[in-house]
């Protein structure tokens, strides 16, 4: 699965993206598997309770259902306009 | 129409391009969002718009077929530019163009609203004394959203 990350996220993990196997079938165990690179990634998305997630970039939430070909971003509460 | 680029654009052409060959319309609202020149009283020196491409489009393009599901519109014009902006640089228009006003005026907040909440933009400041800070989300741009779930 493809995954995506933006503006201070992408900033403090330093990845905007990146390509990997994983066997989680929904948002919230991706979140869990991620975390467990170690503590800043952990504060940064699973701990992280401002956190937005997309699926195929439609908005999505911790419970969403996930496949290996999904494309997945995590983002902070967007500030456009 | 939706556009999400570096450029800047024009609203007097972008309103005639609205406008032009359409019959029926009695009102066209505008309304353009600006880099403020000031954060906290400090000057700004610049500002950064990153965004999700492809997903920032298809987030505009909901949120243009909602507006028109909500309201009659002869015509919906919305562009959000991104990259490096300088003080009192212009990054977003919305255009709405209808029969009556009260369509247009509706229709156009409802937008504006909405691509404050849902459309996947973030913004970071430079300041004069060169420091660099992501903007915060503002609770009261999600409250916004509240006014249009009951209507």
């Amino acid at each position: 699965m493809h995954i995506l990350y933006f503006a201070h996220i992408r900033e403090t993990l330093g990845l905007a993206e990146e390509t990997i196997n994983c066997n989680a079938n929904t948002v919230g165990l991706l979140l869990a598997e991620l975390s467990q690179r170690g503590a800043l990634w952990k504060e940064m998305l699973e701990d992280n309770t401002r956190l937005q997630i997309s699926v195929n970039q439609t908005l999505a939430k911790r419970n969403t259902r996930i496949t290996d070909s999904d494309e997945i971003a995590f983002f902070p509460p967007v500030t456009g306009g | 129409m939706v556009s999400v680029q570096r450029e800047d654009f024009n609203i007097q052409a972008e309103i005639d391009a609205l406008v032009q060959g359409h019959r029926g319309i009695g009102a066209v609202v505008s309304f353009i969002g600006l880099v403020r020149d000031l954060h906290s009283g400090e000057s700004l020196t610049n500002m950064t718009l990153e965004h999700y491409p492809g997903m920032t489009e298809k987030a505009l393009v909901e949120i243009e077929a909602q507006a028109r599901i909500r309201w009659e519109l002869t015509g919906v014009t919305i562009i959000h530019r991104v990259g490096l902006l300088a003080p009192c640089e212009q990054i977003v228009l919305v255009v709405t163009a209808s029969a009556h006003r009260q369509a247009a005026f509706e229709s156009a907040a409802f937008i504006m609203d909405y691509l404050k909440s849902r459309a996947p933009f973030w913004k970071k400041e430079t300041l004069s004394s060169g420091q660099a800070q992501w903007v915060d989300a503002k609770e009261t741009d999600e409250q916004a959203i509240c006014r249009w779930q009951n209507t």
